[in-house]
């Protein structure tokens, strides 16, 4: 491996070039050609599944894990792991209830209210990475573990809903705002569901920020060796916590999508988002052959995933294999990612 | 073994040249390798005896990796054949190549043991890895078989020390230990004296030869021509990828070098200059912590100051000082006559200060693959936040200040979007050259500057360094050769503290 890459110095450019590019592509669009695959194939079978009610059914049922997976991908970019987004996410429903039924407050307090948890589990995480010197898996599990544990605190472990009765015995009597149910409930345009919309704008907003800003360069060149950043000048510490804040708040955000889709506050919401969210971003690493983390092949491999298993569902494969595709289709993307890639 | 006096010497040489026609250990005949289009190896001929160090020169990129991956079992040739011993020798893995004697001591001799392991483990991890091993061990017959090893070896080490508390030059013993005790009979040292302090360096040169005097054969592959003239019995050239030059004792370096780089290499001394700038840098009583002695000296603008002295001695910790990585225990710094006093890199960058620290991988660049891993992305990173003041990476602010260095310090990359791992080590330490003078400075740190970095190269930015006159710069070095390469002056650094060395004085030391 010395040798080649000593020597490649040598290289005719146009030839390896050309080369490369051709292997690269074609490892980088894999993704891309099993999808298509894919909508031939399900389309074929089922023709419901090429319908554009069921492709939005599919966006929607994914946005949340998009959402997560790119809070995740920007912790990756700084050679962290936000383990703690499932957890903030699940909180977050608790905390989006709580505020509306028990304290009867309107949607425009409630979602300041739970943008604010999300940022402070994330100074949480940030603390304990940066001045405790945690190591970012452990910290970030750690706090995933506390927030599954808190949620359940304030109600005595029940699920919110209108008539919920409090540890001191009175009964709450607020009800969610419906402004704040057509969050998750309502459509632009009568067709695009608005945590798609939500998606989207987060989607684009985060790969101009990772790829097109210095602030993104510098996120990845924490990542990529946080040594030669410090000694180039860049605050990485700052930058750290700044990667922590945008995954909590963004895990606020699915939060609020699933509790304002949901309307109630179920303890049980958020049980899956975790691992999907980290598929996602892994899977992420092998679209488009980055190798790295990346938000649009995070967006992206939400989707794939999505709509395989509706396929899936739709030609009646029993919901208990569910994890079991998810599991197969991330560890064929990272040994495309990994194994495949290195050898050539 | 170090008593090389001539009859000695002229004894050697006549056994040496017999046993060579006799049979050699090693013969490789026509030897070739080519990865996709980049042809590593052309035709490679090549014999070694045992008793006997070959020297192997190369400018980075010349194949000399390739060569020794090859006699490691890594890599396999596309053609030509090799015999070892008087056997057809056709090493499939690097086990088949231990097992036929072939033993390779790398430049990174991190990979000799692992920290939390003592150098006792250390230097029996390949039985451990042995099934005919005993499965239960006791501190007692790791120590009894690791004491074994070093009288193998020839040489002590403390045994229950952690391995990762080894100083470089210990690692480097202890991987070399490992090597003849698994009954190496061709021992390849890459680079073996390029973190090691000259007094260091003299303590692995006797060994060396003692390991030679016992019959092994070594090939000895390193940039320093200081070492190559203790030790080299013979000298083999390579330049893309064939057998550039050839010599037995008495071995021509000049022609030796102008055979590796393609042209005669410039005066290596640089000619001390009158400056009469005005003082950028102006330390005094400066502490570093723990008993180090102060430090006072000053730096002028277009001056180029160096300090060498032994590893470990501060000259790392005194750069990284005045670049705010760590705080002074006392003592002042002024820069340009204001009391300068950085809270971290960035404020030292801010106050126009650069340093290339020592270890460029670790220590200066990105993932090749990840966003910045280009020679552009690689120059940009400490200037994106005056290039970009709005933050959006648009325009070609970047592009240009790379294309710029490229031309300046002739890097040879395909472009400003190339990868920093298509580079060689020449070129990458240019990058980061280009780097710091992509934008205005004052003062210049560069921390062994040379590591890994051909003589070629190595000319080109010491030349480079020494025509910007704007700039004062100070290096730190542990091969006093370097120093006198590219200073104006020379410092060495001891526990005592800086002391001043003439030119003169420093090449009647050697």
């Amino acid at each position: 491996m010395t040798a080649s890459s000593q020597t490649s110095v040598q290289i005719p450019q146009a030839t390896g070039t050309w080369r490369t590019m051709g292997s690269d592509l074609a490892r980088g669009s894999a993704i891309f050609l099993l999808l298509a695959a894919m909508l031939v194939g399900f389309g074929t079978a089922e023709p419901a599944f090429l319908g554009l009610a069921n492709a939005m059914s599919v966006l929607q049922a994914v946005s949340v894990t998009a959402i997560l997976a790119t809070g995740i991908t920007v912790t990756l970019a700084v050679g962290g792991f936000d383990l703690s987004i499932g957890a903030v996410a699940a909180a977050s429903v608790m905390v989006a209830s709580y505020a509306m039924v028990v304290w009867h407050q309107p949607v425009w307090t409630t979602v300041p209210i739970v943008f604010a948890f999300g940022v402070v589990v994330g100074l949480l995480n940030a603390a304990l990475i940066l001045w405790l010197r945690v190591p970012d898996l452990l910290a970030t599990l750690a706090v995933n573990f506390l927030l599954t544990g808190l949620q359940l605190i304030p109600t005595a472990g029940r699920s919110i809903a209108t008539g919920l009765i409090l540890p001191d015995g009175t009964a709450a009597t607020g009800r969610f705002d419906p402004a704040f149910l057509a969050i998750g409930r309502g459509r632009l345009f009568g067709i695009l569901p608005v945590p798609v919309v939500l998606m989207i704008v987060v989607a684009l907003a985060l790969h101009v920020l990772t790829e097109h800003t210095r602030i993104g360069r510098l996120l990845f060149a924490t990542g990529g060796n946080a040594v030669a950043a410090r000694l180039a000048g860049a605050p990485t510490g700052r930058l750290k916590a700044l990667a922590y804040l945008v995954s909590g708040g963004l895990a606020a955000l699915g939060g609020i999508a699933v509790a304002a889709r949901v309307g109630r506050g179920d303890v049980s919401s958020g049980a899956s988002l975790l691992l999907d969210a980290v598929a996602a971003a892994l899977i992420g690493f092998a679209v488009l052959n980055r190798r790295r983390p990346n938000v649009f092949g995070a967006v992206v491999g939400a989707i794939f995933v999505g709509f395989l298993l509706n396929g899936l569902t739709m030609l009646n494969a029993p919901y208990y294999t569910q994890d079991f595709v998810k599991g197969a289709v991330l560890v064929g993307a990272l040994a495309l990612t990994f194994g495949f890639a290195r050898r050539a | 073994m170090l008593t090389d006096g001539v009859p000695d010497a002229a004894a050697r040489e006549a056994a040496l040249s017999e046993r060579l026609s006799a049979a050699p250990l090693l013969t490789l005949a026509g030897v070739a390798k080519t990865f996709g289009a980049t042809v590593a190896l052309q035709g490679v001929d090549l014999r070694i005896a045992a008793g006997e160090i070959l020297a192997l020169m190369g400018a980075n990129g010349a194949g000399k990796s390739t060569l020794v991956s090859i006699l490691g079992g890594a890599t396999r040739p596309d053609q030509g054949t090799m015999r070892l011993g008087g056997e057809s020798f056709a090493p499939v893995t690097p086990a088949d190549s231990r097992r036929a004697g072939i033993a390779i001591v790398h430049q990174a001799t991190d990979r000799a043991g692992c920290p939390g392991l003592t150098v006792a483990d250390a230097l029996v991890l390949d039985r451990f890895a042995d099934a005919r091993f005993p499965l239960f061990l006791s501190r007692r017959s790791v120590r009894r078989e690791a004491a074994s090893v070093l009288r193998q070896a020839g040489f002590d080490l403390q045994l229950d020390l952690d391995f990762g508390d080894l100083k470089p030059a210990e690692r480097q013993l202890l991987a070399i230990a490992r090597a003849v005790s698994a009954q190496a009979r061709l021992l390849v040292l890459d680079e073996p004296t390029a973190s090691l302090s000259s007094h260091e360096a003299g303590r692995l040169f006797d060994i060396i030869e003692d390991l030679r005097g016992r019959g092994l054969a070594i090939v000895y592959i390193s940039h320093r021509l200081g070492d190559l003239k203790r030790l080299a019995d013979r000298v083999v050239v390579l330049r893309g990828g064939r057998v550039a030059d050839a010599q037995a004792a008495p071995i021509d370096f000049e022609r030796a070098v102008t055979a590796m780089i393609g042209r005669p290499l410039a005066a290596a001394h640089a000619e001390a200059r009158a400056i009469a700038g005005d003082v950028v840098l102006d330390v005094a009583g400066l502490h570093l912590g723990g008993d180090a002695a102060p430090i006072d000296f000053q730096v002028r603008q277009g001056e180029v100051v160096a300090l060498t002295g032994p590893l470990g001695v501060g000259k790392s910790r005194l750069l990284s000082t005045l670049f705010g990585v760590h705080a002074p225990a006392a003592g002042t710094m002024r820069l340009g006559g204001r009391s300068y006093w950085p809270r971290d890199p960035a404020g030292a960058i801010a106050a126009g200060v650069a340093m290339a620290a020592e270890d460029r991988h670790r220590t200066s660049f990105v993932p090749s693959d990840w966003p910045g891993g280009t020679v552009a992305g690689t120059v940009g990173l400490p200037h994106l936040g005056r290039w970009y003041p709005h933050g959006f990476l648009v325009g070609d602010r970047e592009s240009k200040a790379a294309q710029d260095g490229i031309e300046r310090l002739n890097i040879r990359a395909s472009g400003p979007q190339a990868r920093l791992d298509t580079l060689s080590g020449g070129n990458q330490q240019k990058t980061i050259l280009a780097r710091w003078q992509a934008e205005p400075m004052r003062l210049l740190l560069l921390d062994e500057p040379f590591q890994g970095v051909d003589v070629g190269a190595r000319a080109d930015i010491v030349a480079a360094i020494r025509a910007d006159r704007g700039v004062a710069t100070l290096i730190a070095t542990s091969d006093p050769e370097e120093a006198l390469e590219v200073a104006d002056r020379i410092f060495v650094m001891d526990r005592a503290g800086l002391s001043p060395v003439t030119k003169a004085h420093h090449a009647s030391l050697r």
